[in-house]
C-alpha cells in the first residue's frame, strides 16, 4: 500500500532527458562564456548573456527539478511571487540613479 | 500501518488540469498542492525564500555598482588566470559553472534511479553530485584566497570600486555555503540510501518516522537550486 502511494506521485522520466538537459546546460554555459571570451559588449552582451542565463534557469527548474510536470496549483504558487523581484529592481534603478545624479551633482571634486 | 505521512497522496481521484484544476485546487478544502507531499511542498516554499535572499543580495549589489561614480573592476581581468602561458578571463569561474552543471546532472539521475529502488546507483550517483560540490568549494577557496592576497578587502580593492569587495563576498559566501550544507545534506542522504533505510522501514533518529525514497528528489530540489542561484551569479556578478 505504501509502496503504490509512493510510486503515485513518483517523478519517472527516461534517463535520456535529462543527459540531453545536460548537454544543454553545458553548450548554454560554453555560449555564456564565449560572450566574454571574445569580449562583446553593449546591449549585445547583456541581451546575450540575460538570454542564456534565462533559458538554463528554465531548464533547471522546469526538467531537473520537475516543475513541468507538477500541477499549475504549485508551479504558480512557486514561480509567480519572484516576479515581485523585478518589481523591486525596477524600484532600485531609480533610486541608483538618484545617488549616482546626488553623487555628481554634490560630491565629486571639481565638478 | 501508517508508513507514510498522513498527507500522502490520493491516487483514486482524476482531478482536472489546466487553469481549472488550478482554481479547484486553490479552492478546494483541506490542501492545496494535491499530488505534492507535504515535506516536497516545504522544501520549494523555502527554496521560494531563498530565492528573495539571493535577489535581494543581487539587487543590492545592483545598486552599488550602478549608483558608485568609481569605475567597477573588470571581472573578467579580476578572475582571469594564468595557464600554461596562456592569460585566460574568467577560466576559474568557467570550470566551477561546469562542475556545478555536472553534479545537477548526476543528482537528477540520482533521483531516478532512487524512483526506480536501485539502491546503489542512486547512492554512487549521490556520492559523485557530493564529490563535484566539494570540488566546486574547493576551488571557491583557491578564489577567496588568490583574491584576498591580492589585497581584495570587504571595503577596498587595488582596482576601482570599494563595493566590489563587499558585494563579492557577501554573494559568494551564502552561495558557498549553501554548496556546503547542501554536500553535507547529500552525505547523510546517500548513506541512509546505501544502508537501505527506505527498504526496510527503519526510523530516523530524531524523527522516529521512517523515510522514503522521496527524501531523494528533496534534497535533489535543493541541490539543484543551488545550481540555479549560480547561474543567475554567473551572469550577473561574473559576465556582466
Amino acid at each position: 500500500m505504501a509502496q503504490a502511494a509512493a510510486h503515485a506521485d513518483a517523478q519517472q522520466h527516461p534517463i535520456r532527458l535529462y543527459l540531453v538537459v545536460w548537454v544543454w546546460l553545458f553548450i548554454l554555459s560554453a555560449c555564456s562564456y564565449l560572450v566574454d571570451y571574445f569580449g562583446l559588449v553593449g546591449y549585445l552582451r547583456w541581451s546575450l548573456i540575460l538570454f542564456f542565463m534565462m533559458l538554463k534557469a528554465g531548464l533547471i527548474v522546469a526538467v531537473f527539478m520537475h516543475m513541468a510536470w507538477e500541477r499549475l496549483a504549485l508551479a504558480y504558487a512557486i514561480l509567480a511571487p519572484p516576479l515581485a523581484l523585478l518589481v523591486f529592481v525596477g524600484i532600485m534603478v531609480l533610486e541608483s540613479n538618484y545617488t549616482l545624479f546626488t553623487r555628481l551633482a554634490y560630491f565629486v571634486v571639481g565638478s | 500501518m501508517n508508513e507514510i505521512a498522513p498527507t500522502a497522496v490520493n491516487t483514486g481521484i482524476v482531478r482536472p488540469a489546466g487553469w481549472r484544476g488550478f482554481v479547484a485546487d486553490w479552492s478546494s478544502d483541506q490542501r492545496t498542492f494535491k499530488n505534492v507531499s507535504w515535506g516536497k511542498a516545504m522544501m520549494w516554499i523555502f527554496l521560494l525564500s531563498d530565492t528573495f535572499i539571493f535577489g535581494t543580495f543581487l539587487i543590492s549589489y545592483m545598486t552599488v555598482r550602478m549608483s558608485t561614480v568609481v569605475p567597477w573592476p573588470n571581472p573578467s581581468e579580476v578572475f582571469a588566470l594564468e595557464i600554461g602561458g596562456h592569460h585566460l578571463p574568467l577560466i576559474l569561474i568557467a570550470i566551477m559553472t561546469f562542475v556545478l552543471i555536472s553534479s545537477s546532472g548526476t543528482m537528477a539521475m540520482a533521483v531516478n534511479f532512487g524512483y526506480r529502488r536501485d539502491r546503489k546507483k542512486t547512492a554512487i550517483l549521490m556520492l559523485v553530485t557530493a564529490v563535484l560540490g566539494a570540488t566546486f568549494v574547493g576551488m571557491q577557496a583557491f578564489e577567496w584566497s588568490k583574491l584576498i592576497a591580492e589585497g581584495v578587502r570587504p571595503w577596498g580593492n587595488p582596482w576601482g570600486a570599494e563595493q566590489f569587495g563587499s558585494s563579492f563576498f557577501m554573494i559568494t559566501g551564502f552561495h558557498g555555503t549553501h554548496v556546503t550544507i547542501g554536500v553535507i545534506f547529500l552525505i547523510i542522504v546517500a548513506r541512509k540510501v546505501w544502508r537501505g533505510d527506505f527498504d526496510e522501514g527503519r526510523r530516523g533518529f530524531f524523527t522516529s518516522r521512517k523515510g522514503r525514497y522521496e527524501i531523494v528528489e528533496i534534497t535533489g530540489l535543493y541541490w539543484h537550486f543551488v545550481d540555479l542561484v549560480w547561474v543567475f551569479i554567473f551572469a550577473l556578478f561574473y559576465l556582466w
